[in-house]
């Protein structure tokens, strides 16, 4: 952990988002100044509630902005030294980043393995088979399931989703709250198979999450997100022990806190905005 | 009752069925992959077989080489067709880009008897014997011909769907053009495909018919026939295509049958189809096999 503190400040980072503002409709300000970085290797995470901009930035990055008319009017978005905030979603597939979208999107009326084939669309080599194997051997609930990826449950859909991020090979996924709608030990499962992925095959992710609790587990770095802004950052060790998200993110907080009278919204609103 | 008429009439129903089918396809595809409804499907029969008919006259082309050269026209008349016409109209309200589509089928009709004359012409001598004999059945070679080219291209679009890279693309834009956008898949170029390969394959239908029937404007009379077999099938399914097509076939020459037998009201070939079409926006306006949405319970 100490060790990923010390490359954020030395190598420059493979994904790092400066100060942008997202414009819907050309008239939504959704994103006010939005900065972060996402060193090689690690697993970052975006914390806030909702509407604070999160899956926004997301989109912003992998370029699906374009696509529900919204714009990074000002900031720049680099990915490995390139410039990628002017660039097409396909485009920026190319260059290594893959987003699973909120609420997974696998087309449902076809089989897992055609989904998972469409997930390496972007390559032209020979390996896609090994590849699905390699999905299979992450989850190996999805092999047994040979019917139509609309009838998988939740928790298989969401596997799906990120087993056809991997086939395409990217060097970063970007994760939407991929704890949505699942049990609490589903949750478990798939956030310890991020992390396993991110072990063994180096893979960077960014994770946009509601679930705090986990979300900062699996993380080594964090930001956390309000109403269009980061308002807090640090590595997981300082979030974790940062009474304010204690309090509004991770339940509990102060240990002499036993009433509502001693809540410290008050604070935050000082602090944070 | 005229047995011998009746089943040569269901054969005839089966091959004609066969290539509604194969022409509803089409129209499915680009339905499908676009949201666009195409009243210029007509027209790509009545170009690829005048371009064919041009080749084998003008340039005295052998009949497949010609055949061949008329596709690989067609394919890039339907993707450069898509790119100047209709990439524009992304976005814009659906009926304006019907209208294009309406437009362009009475530009091409035109155009085509400003270049070709209003008379219709007919393909040199293809096959030494115009017609066999299976089973005591009188089956003209162009037919033969025909059904096995119907069945080529639904094996082909079968594979192409199932297996290739592409297909699998156009499937995902047709599901879900964000999704298949965050897959790395280039919409245009899946847009552009789907007209190109829709304008191949209506084509190939139009040089079958024009072979048999002559080419001449009644050719763009198949794209609005072809109407009641994928409004029976469902818009959105190319089964659902052939399904209809080999249905309408065989409807309209068994309408024909019992007119010409019983009835003598006369031109009922032509009519029957779109009574069934009434009919069906009746009872099932999705069609039989339109598109039902996978719901987890």
């Amino acid at each position: 952990m100490s060790q990923a503190a010390v490359k954020i400040q030395q190598a420059s980072p493979l994904l790092s988002v400066n100060n942008i503002e997202v414009v819907y409709d050309e008239v939504i300000q959704v994103l006010r100044g939005v900065s972060l970085d996402v060193p090689e290797g690690e697993v970052v995470t975006l914390l806030g509630p909702n509407g604070a901009g999160k899956s926004t930035t997301l989109k912003a990055i992998s370029g699906l902005l374009k696509t529900e008319d919204g714009e990074v009017t000002r900031g720049d978005i680099t990915f490995m030294g390139e410039r990628i905030d002017k660039k097409n979603a396909e485009d920026v597939v190319r260059s290594g980043i893959f987003q699973v979208m909120e609420g997974r999107r696998i087309i449902e009326d076809m089989t897992s393995i055609e989904n998972l084939k469409l997930g390496a669309y972007t390559r032209n080599d020979a390996q896609i088979n090994q590849d699905i194997e390699m999905v299979f051997h992450y989850f190996p609930r999805l092999k047994e399931r040979t019917g139509l990826a609309g009838y998988l449950s939740g928790g298989e859909q969401q596997m799906l989703a990120i087993g056809r991020a991997l086939m395409a090979r990217p060097k970063m996924i970007c994760l939407d709250e991929p704890s949505m709608g699942l049990s609490p030990l589903l949750v478990k499962e798939v956030f310890g198979i991020i992390e396993k992925i991110n072990k063994d095959q180096g893979i960077t992710m960014l994770l946009v999450e509601q679930n705090a609790n986990y979300a900062l587990k699996a993380a080594d770095y964090g930001y956390i997100m309000e109403s269009g802004k980061i308002v807090l950052d640090g590595t997981q060790e300082q979030l974790l022990s940062n009474e304010d998200v204690k309090e509004f993110y991770l339940g509990g907080g102060n240990e002499e806190r036993k009433s509502f009278k001693n809540l410290k919204s008050y604070k935050r609103r000082k602090r944070w905005l | 009752m005229n047995f011998e008429l009746l089943i040569q009439l269901i054969v005839n129903g089966l091959i004609v069925g066969l290539l509604y089918g194969v022409i509803g396809m089409c129209f499915v595809l680009v339905y499908k992959s676009t949201q666009i409804v195409n009243f210029a499907q007509g027209e790509f029969l009545l170009v690829g077989a005048w371009v064919c008919w041009a080749s084998l006259i003008y340039l005295e082309l052998p009949f497949f080489l010609g055949f061949i050269l008329s596709l690989c026209f067609m394919a890039a008349f339907g993707v450069l067709l898509q790119m100047i016409v209709l990439r524009p109209m992304i976005g814009e309200p659906i009926i304006s880009v019907i209208m294009v589509t309406i437009g362009l089928s009475i530009f091409f009709q035109a155009l085509m008897k400003w270049i070709f004359g209003v008379s219709p012409q007919s393909y040199p001598q293809v096959f030494d014997t115009q017609s066999i004999n299976i089973f005591g059945l009188n089956i003209e070679m162009a037919y033969l011909m025909s059904t096995i080219i119907a069945l080529i291209i639904m094996v082909a679009f079968y594979l192409f769907f199932k297996h290739s890279k592409h297909g699998l693309a156009m499937r995902a834009t047709a599901f879900d053009q964000q999704v298949a956008q965050s897959l790395g898949i280039s919409v245009k170029q899946v847009f552009a495909m789907s007209w190109g390969i829709a304008a191949t394959v209506s084509a190939t239908a139009g040089v079958v018919i024009g072979m048999v029937n002559g080419v001449s404007d009644s050719l763009s009379i198949m794209g609005i026939k072809v109407f009641p077999a994928v409004i029976l099938g469902g818009l959105d399914s190319i089964v659902g295509a052939i399904v209809g097509g080999i249905t309408i076939g065989v409807l309209e020459n068994l309408a024909e049958f019992f007119d010409s037998q019983y009835l003598h009201i006369g031109n009922m070939y032509d009519i029957a189809p779109f009574y069934v079409l009434l009919i069906i926006l009746w009872f099932k306006p999705y069609g039989l096999f339109g598109t039902k949405d996978i719901e987890r319970i």
